[in-house]
């Protein structure tokens, strides 16, 4: 069980914020085709940054000292590295789709083109190969935090919940949590919030009350772009073992579907990833999941095919779409450049 | 300008809009040579001689034929380039057809690659499972291709038939049925004996269809471009793109599936079946992808990897820039569709002769696509002096607006009240260019 959630969150973290990304632009009237490019972008930026950094004395010095705290300040720093860089890639789409009108679509499509394009070209001009690794070690024994660093035995149990969420985990899965609650809380209970939503819905109307609807638009589709930048980051830390080859396994599509499924409300996103990220766990790790810990691992001697696992996600994804979308509601004005001589 | 034919041919919207293509490709292939310039002045093992390499291969990749023996690169035709840019086009320029055929019915088609992988799998199976020495080689061809067809557009019509019956997105449906494709198309071939066992090195391989016999028909090319990998495929696929033009331009089908794409809501008013022909514009669009896949593997000499659960097919996706590129004209796609693969081949060029690699080919088609994406703005930059100042205040507005970032807007606003306000004559001037357009 404690392996089923771990693993769970893991996948599930990525695409909750990733998703929230996309509820930032959608709401303020912009679609965010480009999530997966962003991602893709952010992840390099971020393995980058850990790649140069960690090579500095400080850091070897505190890898070796078991500093763990500091090594904990260095994720953080690569996370907002990532942040940074896919804000700034999302001005691109920002750009032509604001300043220039252009179709927010095929913007969206040009940077994931874009993004696994440039990031292999770089790639493979710095490491002479298709993947981009850390300097030194892997990103469990650099980032992982384990209950030995609180100073705990090896052989402690702490418990149930000790167990599931203070050792073996990451810190980046509860900075995600957090500032996913947190920009929830602005997009619904601030002025700012209100105000970006209104332009997604009407944003001749927000005009008309002195709103500038660029600008809020510019906001959105920033806070989107290093959003998905920082998720793209998290997801290689995770689950990719803190590597960039210009691949995030579609994860930027499928919080796409999150969002669309989540019905661009946060709390039931968070629920879509979740259940999205017990299926993706599902796929990844079913013959050794032991649920009530009998010691029987049922999913494997069902003697499904692998397979089946592995397309079960998208299959579930398309069903629950399919009994949802009748009353999913998208953004009224999103997809419409702005355009302030119409009404 | 003076000459009022001439003008009056460049103002005609086809000509501006081969014409924004064209200055997006020059862009693009500038911002390609740019990429090379900085990075080979900031890698310390790259010289000067291999920065100017890399950009004269960006340009003329194509008529590359090596190096000579002074260690120089050496230009020239080429045969084998040509006819295998020639082979490599031809998958990409159904896949492109297909996008672009949804596009003009109003459908994002992003589940190429999908129905890619389908057709795919249905050729390969059916050119392998039949036995050649019971049913004729020629036969086999024509079934499997047919077969290819017939997976694409089943899978294809599925994300149409979500949209059409249940209002589901149709770019989340393609994405769904991109990666359930590549599950089944992994599953499917893990259980079949057509996995190459004959060669060690290629156990992760399917069999080519020459194991079997089946091949396509060269019609002469080979012989055109020596030691190329071209067949007749190229010439299926151009057929194919004037079938497609016909069909969207000169029938009462493609007139219905238009003006669904222009308006549903307006189309059913008229008595048009939207629904059907939601459905059927996606079907058909999965065929051409499928027919895309088939005429690659069926060609004898290409082999496909089986194991692709993780990873879609690129020349699905490559549908997109190529369809985009070519303003959704089923002509228009089958230079553009040249055009990429020629993109490919000096990628191969640059890999093979200099410390670049291929994939600054992909920035290339990446910049063209971002701006394909206003070309409306590059139209308007290029017709006609009439325009030019409004022009400018408009393209300096934008560039103004750009450059300072998400601050831009706010300062305009904030600005002194005797400062005209930027956004005025940008509106005016879209508004112009929108009813011209």
């Amino acid at each position: 069980m404690t392996f089923l959630i771990q693993q769970t969150l893991l996948y599930a973290v990525p695409l909750m914020i990733v998703a929230l990304a996309g509820v930032f632009a959608e709401r303020s009237g912009i679609i965010n085709l480009a999530l997966e490019g962003i991602m893709i972008f952010g992840a390099f930026a971020g393995v980058l940054f850990v790649n140069i950094v960690q090579q500095t004395d400080v850091f070897m010095a505190a890898s070796e000292s078991g500093n763990w705290l500091a090594l904990q300040g260095l994720e953080l720093l690569a996370m907002l590295a990532a942040a940074v860089m896919g804000a700034i890639f999302s001005l691109l789409l920002s750009f032509a789709s604001i300043n220039l009108k252009a179709d927010q679509t095929i913007g969206g499509t040009a940077l994931n083109l874009m993004a696994p394009a440039l990031v292999l070209f770089l790639v493979r001009l710095i490491a002479n190969q298709n993947t981009l690794r850390m300097a030194e070690g892997d990103s469990a024994s650099w980032f992982m935090i384990r209950k030995t660093n609180f100073g705990y035995d090896r052989t402690a149990d702490l418990g149930f919940f000790g167990n599931t969420f203070v050792d073996r985990v990451y810190l980046a899965t509860y900075i995600c949590i957090i500032l996913f609650i947190v920009l929830s809380i602005i997009l619904y209970r601030t002025r700012f919030g209100l105000r970006l939503r209104s332009c997604g819905e009407n944003p001749q109307a927000s005009d008309s009350l002195g709103i500038n609807v660029y600008k809020m638009r510019y906001a959105g589709t920033t806070i989107s772009g290093a959003l998905a930048g920082m998720g793209g980051f998290v997801y290689s830390l995770t689950t990719a073992n803190c590597t960039a080859n210009g691949d995030v396994a579609g994860f930027g599509f499928l919080a796409l579907a999150v969002m669309i499924f989540g019905n661009w409300k946060p709390l039931n996103i968070a629920g879509a990833a979740l259940l999205f990220g017990l299926f993706k766990c599902i796929s990844a790790s079913y013959p050794s999941i032991d649920i009530n810990g009998d010691g029987v691992y049922l999913l494997n001697e069902i003697g499904l095919s692998a397979h089946f696992y592995r397309l079960l996600p998208y299959l579930i994804t398309i069903l629950v779409l399919a009994f949802t979308s009748k009353s999913s509601r998208a953004p009224k004005a999103e997809g419409v450049p702005y355009d302030k001589a119409k009404r | 300008m003076k000459n009022g034919r001439l003008s009056e041919f460049a103002g005609r919207d086809g000509t501006r809009t081969v014409l924004a293509s064209i200055v997006s490709i020059l862009i693009g292939l500038v911002v390609g040579a740019i990429v090379v310039l900085i990075v080979g002045l900031t890698s310390d093992n790259i010289t000067l001689t291999g920065v100017w390499e890399g950009i004269r291969l960006i340009f003329a990749g194509i008529f590359s034929t090596g190096r000579n023996a002074a260690g120089g690169l050496s230009f020239g035709f080429n045969p084998t380039n040509v006819g295998n840019m020639l082979f490599r086009a031809t998958p990409v320029i159904m896949t492109g057809l297909s996008v672009a055929m949804a596009f003009k019915t109003g459908l994002f088609n992003i589940g190429a690659p999908g129905q890619y992988l389908m057709g795919t799998m249905a050729s390969l199976m059916l050119a392998l499972g039949i036995p050649s020495d019971v049913v004729p080689a020629g036969l086999v061809w024509i079934i499997a291709f047919l077969g290819g067809i017939l997976a694409g557009a089943v899978w294809g019509s599925i994300p149409g038939l979500l949209k059409a019956l249940l209002n589901i997105n149709e770019v989340i449906a393609c994405i769904m049925t991109n990666w359930i494709a590549a599950n089944v198309v992994t599953w499917a071939f893990d259980v079949s004996n057509f996995k190459n066992l004959a060669e060690n090195t290629k156990a992760s391989y399917v069999y080519r269809t020459t194991y079997n016999g089946v091949q396509t028909p060269k019609f002469g090319l080979d012989e055109l471009f020596p030691g190329s990998q071209v067949n007749g495929g190229i010439l299926i696929a151009i057929v194919m793109a004037i079938l497609i033009y016909i069909l969207m331009n000169k029938t009462t089908l493609g007139y219905e599936l238009r003006a669904c794409g222009s308006n549903r809501h307006a189309a059913r008013y008229a008595g048009i079946r939207d629904k059907r022909n939601i459905v059927l514009s996606m079907a058909i669009a999965g065929g051409l992808s499928g027919a895309g896949a088939a005429l690659y593997y069926l060609s004898g000499n290409t082999e496909f990897f089986w194991n692709t659960y993780q990873s879609l097919p690129d020349t699905g996706f490559n549908g997109i820039p190529v369809a985009l590129l070519a303003a959704n004209n089923p002509i228009g796609v089958v230079f553009t569709g040249i055009f990429m693969s020629m993109l490919d081949i000096a990628g191969l060029q640059l890999t093979s002769l200099t410390a670049y690699n291929e994939y600054i080919t992909d920035v290339i088609i990446a910049v063209i696509v971002y701006l394909s994406a206003f070309s409306l703005v590059i139209k308007t930059l290029i017709s006609g002096r009439r325009k030019k100042k409004a022009v400018e205040v408009q393209t300096a507005a934008a560039v103004e607006d750009g450059s300072s970032g998400p601050a831009g807007p706010e300062a305009a606003d904030s600005g002194p009240p005797d400062v005209p306000d930027p956004d005025i004559p940008e509106d005016a001037q879209s508004r112009k260019g929108g009813a011209e357009a």
